[in-house]
């Protein structure tokens, strides 16, 4: 049923409908208002017996997960930016350990300095943790994601998160098909441990492995991946055929179709990209976009399939690699080599700044006629990065850097949003 | 006193007779039956106190709970030797995560206990002194004000042991470690400093803690048995000498942790709801030299002799004596 | 697609006017979206949110920098923050304010920008009467409907009652009345 709601709401939603038996939670913005009807739900019986833990820290909610997942429990919690750094122990431990854990991660900047705004820093920190990483593009997309996850999670026994941009989503207020229980019943089947404490039968879970065995561990792992690179798309198919309504995948493709230049971005950024799109193309610029819905696993073969015939591939990313530049754009050329294709990489929305759809426009006007520097900054204040450099180069005690960009930009608050 | 202390007094011999007990009396490692839930194979060193210790609370509650139980191990000594892959020496489910999250990590198995409606199954928490008192703090007090239905056990030798002997939290005063060197004007640990974990989860108001030592089996039974018959939050706190940190002899395992237990600096009581209710006396206080003389550790107190931390320490060891009242006949 | 943009102050309700108009417009069978400009909210500072509705999805992630209607629910904040920002005719701008656009002095601005209508209604006054707490957005959002009615009263009416449950939500509802008949009264449509 159509519902005009707030995003983190018809998660909250959604994720109650799945059937949770333990949730552990700490609020952090920009995911509070989750976490708080979960609470709410919960409290008023309205999913069966599920326990929902108030705990101490971001690393007690994914550490109480994890003993209730080996106990056997469909899991889940959410957190976002410094929150999934202070668990960054335990989501190692939890991908290592294989427990099918869903996360919601609301999308939002890593400090210092302190950002509560959205980009993808935070989920990309944890790439390489086994977890799956899906990244919705619309809140109707994070809300089929979450079904989607616990069904995948459980059948690989690998946990997932779910990423969606913090406040650009989760406090979008727009409209959402929300399923009905009997929908979600239908597609995720009771939880079925691989592993189990059971006095009856006992194991022993979490020991260590030496050298002898530890690169056989983690390969099984990596492979769960591989295996997910399958599950994905046939997962997405049996959505559709319950839910009645496309959703998932692995990418989604938009007017690629003779696309020259095609632009590669996760999360909420591609509506604006498609926007840019439809304008492009009338103009007469053969331009396409694909969505990446899941970043791990990488979908290098589809991917390479869907661009093969294109020019150019502009990625533009949230988020930003110290040293180097981009994080997808480098995943994007590993998965493209070979092809005699260039591969943008435009940095973007760092730190919540909006990504306005003439920026993307004049970006993709100016890689065609002149090329792009790399990594290419969008919207960057260049003004203000030279000043400061020049008085870092001036002065030894030249001060907290934010301080004096701060103050050279002026009061927040009082300019034009 | 959860128990009638019966006293034997023999001399020449230390086979004091369970033989002389009522069955009913006798601890459950005297037992033929007894789970061994830590089983022998494990990798400890010889000597060591705290695979004495979790054998003895383990087995005492597998019995309290029909053998319905699960444990959460933190890192450390014990889940170490006891997991050298590709073998296990546990023959209970046995759960290692991470070496701060155990409380929480239990707290979530106890939650998905209840998820299920299977609360007949417990849960036990444990972990060193460095996992319970440091890097575990936050989730152990997170889990304590929740009241989690889970005993969580500490053993404490200490000191991180595993990683080769560093200061902890529970360090005495004045004891070396790998990191508070018997060295320069204040040689060992400083005085002053360390958390008090007993005091701090009565402080919680939890509904029973307690604190138990490897020499005295029949207290330490007690304490565990009385504390499965709760619901709730409950903390035992169980001293454990490690012959390598503590430089002392394997073979006085049990005795090191006798005087210490004689000498007032480790007190056994027990607290409900954050008030002490019990106390095992005393029956033949020591000064602390004789406890501290059997420990490397403490060498540079006695040689040449420290008067004034010597002094120090037996301050501490009679405050804990007045405080307890462990020398006293009242209750 | 219409674009508006809401200014006001935190705690003035100017986020849940964007989503009566989001949720009226969703009840008429459009879409629409409705967000905040995410700043460090406290009660008093400047607060902006945003709408979009159109007929067909919306896309379109960013804040609304052309806005087609702008809904000023404080009047205070007009020359201390920049509310007329990318402001293009042809555009709507609405104000709560008991003084008309030449004691705002504004008409020189109206002049200036040809194509765009200014109004000021009394949101605050006529919120005090009904509910006895000056929330001006109520008023704002139920004026827009009235001057264009881009969004029908019946749906703001439904909004309403939707988002303000038992008797704040029938007080809100004459709010709304009673700004329809103000703006029937004294103002000229759209």
């Amino acid at each position: 049923m159509k519902k005009q709601i707030e995003g983190s709401q018809a998660v909250a939603h959604v994720v109650a409908l799945c059937r949770p038996e333990v949730m552990a939670c700490y609020p952090i913005s920009p995911q509070t208002h989750i976490v708080e009807t979960l609470s709410r739900k919960v409290k008023a019986g309205e999913v069966g017996n599920c326990q929902f833990l108030n705990v101490e820290s971001e690393f007690g909610a994914l550490s109480v997960l994890i003993g209730a997942s080996a106990m056997g429990a469909r899991t889940y919690t959410a957190t976002t930016s410094q929150g999934l750094l202070f668990m960054a122990e335990a989501v190692y431990n939890a991908a290592g350990l294989g427990l099918p854990i869903v996360m919601t991660i609301a999308n939002r900047a890593l400090g210092a300095p302190i950002n509560i705004w959205n980009d993808h820093s935070d989920s990309m920190s944890m790439r390489d943790s086994g977890w799956i990483q899906l990244y919705a593009e619309d809140n109707q997309e994070a809300v089929d994601l979450h079904i989607q996850a616990f069904r995948l999670a459980e059948e690989l026994s690998c946990p997932v998160m779910v990423c969606m941009d913090g406040y650009i989503l989760t406090h979008a207020y727009e409209s959402v098909d929300l399923p009905t229980q009997e929908q979600v019943d239908a597609y995720v089947p009771a939880f079925e441990p691989v592993q189990v404490l059971d006095p009856q039968d006992p194991v022993s879970i979490g020991a260590m492995v030496g050298p002898e065995a530890y690169a056989e561990v983690r390969y099984l792992a990596h492979h769960k991946h591989v295996r997910a690179l399958e599950a994905i798309p046939r997962l997405s198919q049996a959505f559709q055929d319950i839910f009645q309504r496309p959703s998932g995948g692995l990418l989604d493709p938009y007017e690629t179709e003779g696309a020259e230049t095609i632009l590669l971005a996760l999360g909420s950024v591609n509506g604006t990209i498609k926007d840019a799109v439809d304008d492009l193309r009338k103009e007469g610029w053969p331009v396409g976009s694909v969505a990446l819905r899941s970043f791990r696993p990488f979908p290098s073969h589809v991917l390479r399939h869907v661009v093969q015939d294109a020019k150019r591939i502009i990625v533009i990313e949230k988020d930003l690699a110290m040293g180097k530049g981009g994080i997808v754009s480098s995943d994007v050329k590993m998965a493209l080599r070979g092809l005699p294709i260039i591969v943008d990489t435009v940095i973007a929305g760092l730190g919540g700044r909006p990504i306005p759809k003439t920026s993307v426009i004049d970006t993709v006007k100016r890689a065609c006629l002149e090329g792009l520097e790399e990594p290419h900054f969008l919207d960057l204040n260049w003004e203000a990065i030279n000043r400061e450099l020049t008085r870092q180069q001036e002065q030894r005690r030249s001060g907290p850097t934010p301080e004096n960009l701060l103050r050279e930009m002026g009061v927040p608050g009082a300019k034009p949003v | 006193m959860s128990y009638q202390r019966v006293k034997f007094y023999q001399t020449g011999t230390f086979t004091v007779g369970n033989r002389l007990l009522d069955e009913s009396d006798r601890t459950v490692q005297a037992g033929m039956d007894r789970t061994n839930s830590l089983d022998s194979g494990h990798r400890a060193c010889q000597g060591c106190g705290e695979a004495l210790g979790a054998r003895y609370a383990l087995d005492a509650v597998m019995r309290a709970t029909h053998r319905q139980m699960v444990a959460v191990n933190a890192t450390g000594c014990l889940e170490v030797f006891s997991s050298p892959y590709p073998e296990s020496a546990w023959q209970i489910p046995w759960l290692h995560s991470l070496f701060g999250n155990a409380p929480a990590v239990a707290s979530g198995v106890a939650a998905a206990l209840r998820a299920k409606g299977k609360t007949d199954i417990r849960v036990i928490a444990q972990g060193g002194d460095g996992a319970t008192v440091d890097i575990g703090f936050g989730c152990l007090s997170g889990m304590f004000e929740r009241n989690d239905d889970v005993l969580y056990v500490c053993y404490d030798n200490e000191a991180y042991m595993n990683t080769g002997v560093q200061r902890s939290g529970s360090t005495p005063p004045r004891a070396w470690t790998n990191t508070t060197q018997a060295v320069g004007t204040d040689p060992g640990n400083p005085m002053g400093v360390g958390k008090n974990l007993p005091r701090i989860a009565m402080a919680h108001g939890i509904p029973y803690v307690a604190t138990a030592s490897v020499a005295d089996l029949h207290d330490l039974e007690a304490k565990v048995t009385k504390s499965m018959a709760i619901r709730g939050a409950r903390y035992i706190h169980i001293h454990v000498p490690c012959p390598l940190g503590w430089k002392s002899d394997p073979a006085h395992t049990i005795k090191v942790a006798r005087l210490a237990v004689e000498s007032g600096l480790f007190p056994l009581f027990e607290a409900e709801g954050g008030h002490v209710t019990d106390r095992t006396r005393i029956r033949n206080k020591v000064p602390v030299e004789r406890y501290l003389e059997l420990q490397g550790r403490f060498n540079h107190l006695l040689h040449p002799r420290d008067e004034s931390a010597l002094g120090a320490i037996q301050a501490m060891a009679d405050a804990n004596i007045n405080l307890y009242q462990l020398l006293s006949s009242e209750a | 697609m219409i674009q508006i943009r809401i200014h006001g102050r935190g705690g003035q309700g100017v986020v849940t006017a964007a989503e009566l108009l989001a949720l009226a417009a969703f009840q008429d069978g459009k879409a629409s979206q409705a967000f905040p400009s995410f700043g460090s909210e406290r009660t008093g500072a400047p607060v902006t949110a945003f709408c979009r509705i159109d007929s067909q999805p919306i896309r379109s992630r960013e804040p609304v920098y052309h806005p087609d209607v702008l809904l000023i629910q404080d009047s205070t904040l007009l020359h201390q923050v920049e509310v007329f920002g990318g402001l293009t005719a042809p555009a709507i701008v609405l104000i709560n304010s008991t003084r008309n656009v030449e004691a705002l002095h504004l008409t020189d601005f109206v002049t200036q920008h040809p194509g765009v209508q200014m109004y000021t209604l009394p949101a605050s006054d006529l919120a005090m009467k009904h509910v006895g707490r000056p929330f001006a957005n109520i008023g704002m959002v139920a004026g827009y409907a009235a001057l264009t009615g881009e969004v029908t009263k019946a749906s703001v009416n439904k909004a309403i009652k939707d988002k303000f449950s038992g008797g704040m939500g029938g007080l809100n509802v004459a709010v709304a009345a009673e700004v329809y008949d103000y703006v029937a009264a004294n103002m000229t449509k759209v």
